[in-house]
Formats: C-alpha cells, sequence, structure tokens
C-alpha cells in the first residue's frame, strides 16, 4: 500500500478482502483436479467438442462457468441431452463439482464447444483451455487433441471395452 | 368336372406365388433379434439425395448392402461425432462383413452442409460411412418416412445454430426393408449380433 491518500477508502475493502481469505482458505481452482482432459478434433471448421473429468477436494461445491483459449474464439459449456428420441444441445451457465466428489464432461453431456479455431488443431496437439470457476479463478487445463473417432482420452485412460460398451445416455 | 384342369395349375400357381411372398418377406423363421425388431412396421429404405462425393443416389442404389441410417449434421460437435464413432467400433467388431454395411449419415442442416464437408466428416469416422445431403424438403421426407424429426433451433448473435434431431439408427437388410430401430443407448453386443444376423444372411434380391 504505497498511498496514504486513499487510505480511509481501502481499508474496509482490505479488511473484509482478509475476512473472505481467512473464510475461504483457498480459490474454487485450487480445490479442483483435472484429468482425463481432451478434445474430438473435427475436419475442417466444425466446433469441436472438449471432455475433462473434475475433481472437487473441498468443503464446498465449485461451479464450472466455462473456459477460454488463445486458440478458439469461443468456448461455451454446453449440455447434450435426449428425450424422447431427440438429441439436442443447450448452452448451460454452470456444472457443479459436489464438494469432495466430481463431475464429469463427457461425451452425450456436458462439454466444451469449442468454435472458430484461430489455426488448425492437428490429432496429437496439446490445447490449453482455462477454466473459470464461479468465484473467478481459473485453471489453465492441457487437453489432447483425439481423432473424430476416439471415445476417450486414449491410451493411459483404457479405450471403450470392445464387448461390453454400451452406447451413451443422453444426459 | 372340366374346370379341375384349370383350376389345379391355378391353384399351385397361388400356392407358389404365396410361398414367394412369405419366403421373400420372412426367409422362414423370423430373424432373432435382439433390438427393437421393426420388421414391416417402417417402410422400405426410400430416397433421393446426393452423396458426400455429390453424386445423386437412391435407396436402391443400396441394395445389397445393410444399411445403417443415422440423421446428424455436422456442425454437432458431441452427440453425431460419439454416434458415428460408436458405429465405427460396431463396424471393427464385424471385421471384414462390414463391407457387407454402410453406415448412411443423413444431414439435418442443408443449408450448412455440402458434399465436401460431408465427405471429411463421414470419413473420419469410418470409410464405410456415406455422407448424405439433400434439400430441405427431400430430408423432411425422408426423416417423416421413418417417423423421425429435426427442428433448426433459433440462431446465436454469430448466426450459428444448433439443430435437434432424432437420436435413432435404422437398419435395413440387404434388400432395404427396414429391420432394427437401435437407440444411442442400446448395447453395441446387441447391435453387432443383429448386422451379424442380416449380414450372414446373405442373399440379396
Ligand atoms: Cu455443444
Amino acid at each position: 500500500m504505497k498511498s496514504s491518500r486513499i487510505k480511509s477508502a481501502t481499508l474496509p475493502l482490505l479488511l473484509a478482502g482478509l475476512l473472505l481469505a481467512g473464510s475461504a482458505r483457498a480459490t474454487d481452482a485450487e480445490h479442483i483436479r483435472a484429468s482425463h482432459a481432451w478434445i474430438r478434433v473435427l475436419p475442417g471448421a466444425l466446433p469441436a467438442g472438449a471432455y475433462v473429468t473434475l475433481e472437487n477436494d473441498g468443503d464446498r461445491p465449485v461451479a464450472l462457468r466455462g473456459a477460454s483459449s488463445s486458440v478458439y474464439a469461443e468456448v461455451m459449456l454446453h449440455r447434450s441431452s435426449r428425450e424422447g428420441g431427440v438429441s439436442r444441445m443447450a448452452m448451460v451457465d454452470a456444472l457443479n463439482v459436489p464438494a469432495h466428489g466430481k463431475a464429469e464432461l463427457a461425451p452425450a453431456g456436458y462439454h466444451l464447444m469449442l468454435m472458430r479455431a484461430r489455426a488448425p488443431v492437428k490429432v496429437g496437439d496439446t490445447v490449453t483451455l482455462t477454466l473459470q470457476f464461479g468465484d473467478g479463478s481459473t485453471l489453465a487445463t492441457d487437453f489432447i487433441a483425439r481423432p473424430a473417432n476416439a471415445m476417450d482420452a486414449g491410451d493411459e485412460h483404457a479405450m471403450p471395452s470392445m464387448d461390453h460398451g454400451a452406447m451413451p445416455h443422453g444426459h | 368336372m372340366k374346370p379341375r384342369h384349370w383350376l389345379r395349375p391355378a391353384l399351385l400357381l397361388l400356392l407358389l406365388a404365396t410361398g414367394v411372398l412369405l419366403g421373400g418377406c420372412h426367409r422362414g423363421e423370423p430373424l432373432p433379434l435382439r433390438l427393437t425388431n421393426i420388421s414391416g412396421h417402417m417402410p422400405d429404405l426410400d430416397f433421393k439425395l446426393t452423396d458426400d462425393n455429390g453424386k445423386a443416389v437412391t435407396g436402391a442404389d443400396y441394395h445389397g448392402k445393410v444399411v445403417l441410417l443415422y440423421f446428424g449434421y455436422t456442425h454437432c460437435p458431441d452427440v453425431c461425432p460419439l454416434t458415428l464413432a460408436q458405429l465405427h467400433v460396431v463396424m471393427q467388431r464385424l471385421g471384414p462383413l462390414a463391407d457387407g454395411a454402410r453406415i448412411l449419415f443423413v444431414s439435418v442442416d442443408p443449408a450448412r452442409d455440402t458434399p465436401a464437408i460431408m465427405h471429411g466428416y463421414v470419413n473420419a469416422f469410418d470409410k464405410r460411412a456415406v455422407g448424405l445431403v439433400g434439400d430441405a424438403r427431400s430430408v423432411e421426407a425422408l426423416s417423416k418416412r421413418y417417423r423421425s424429426a429435426f427442428t433448426r433451433e433459433p440462431s446465436a448473435a454469430d448466426g450459428s445454430y444448433e439443430v435437434s434431431h432424432s437420436s435413432a439408427i435404422y437398419v435395413f437388410d440387404r434388400d432395404g426393408r427396414a429391420r432394427v430401430l437401435a437407440t444411442p443407448s442400446a448395447s453395441q453386443d446387441d447391435l453387432v449380433h443383429d448386422l451379424h444376423l442380416l449380414l450372414d444372411t446373405g442373399a440379396t434380391s
């Protein structure tokens, strides 16, 4: 605090900030662990879907609000659903990651929709998406670019079981 | 007494004709399909569209192949790719038999999907997948034919839009007859099983 002129104005704010920091202990992002992060790359300039598993080790739920990326001009949090035999997709405001629990962005459910790539993304590339949480904190996460017909994040995360893979439910 | 002379051959003909009809429809025992059996409940494969090479095609062009018909669009980044990826896995499991099958991916987004875009898209999933496009009326006719539907949702500020569409996969036998309805939640094992049956039935007409 260099200036003493505005001290009277900033002091209450500073105190409030300290109180908040004291009770919250850590930001949302600090409680989240991201894994299985991958992008399904589609040919040409088509929008792509990004998937990730989020685990929350905190005592309070954390809301994923969306994400941003230097590679895609637009990133939206979406949810696919299937009702009465009809598939649809809609934007959602947030995805809740329960306290001491996890939330999955996975095909046919929640996903980040990546639009208007500034440069072509090729299979095998790593793309950083910055996840944004309810308290404004962010988490830079590396996503691996996978082929269009991939089923999941790949090698280290076991391919879909070849004989028992059920087709997904739309939610 | 005289009429008998012509009655007998006539009866014989009638019996033969019935036999041919029954044989044609059921080939003896009904197939022990595991998924929803729509034999006789949905019309034969019939359409006039353009394939992803820009060639005009009809349902008859796919007679001789077992057809998996699915409606979707290329700007669909989640559900359509997932379904096509799953169908690719199913085709892989069929091994060489899969050459007797075709995935027909019909675009419900005539405004954006061109044969060229469809070509790149379907081939990213499976080499036995064909992308089909057509004007809104032709696609709607095909969709209605199978009691399926699609709706273009309102555009966003940037002009992008989504299309809600039927999630079903319709399976036709080599003669273009509707046989099986698979939902995306159907077990892959069951789909592989049913495709085996339809592919093994071999003979085409
Ligand atoms: Cu989406």
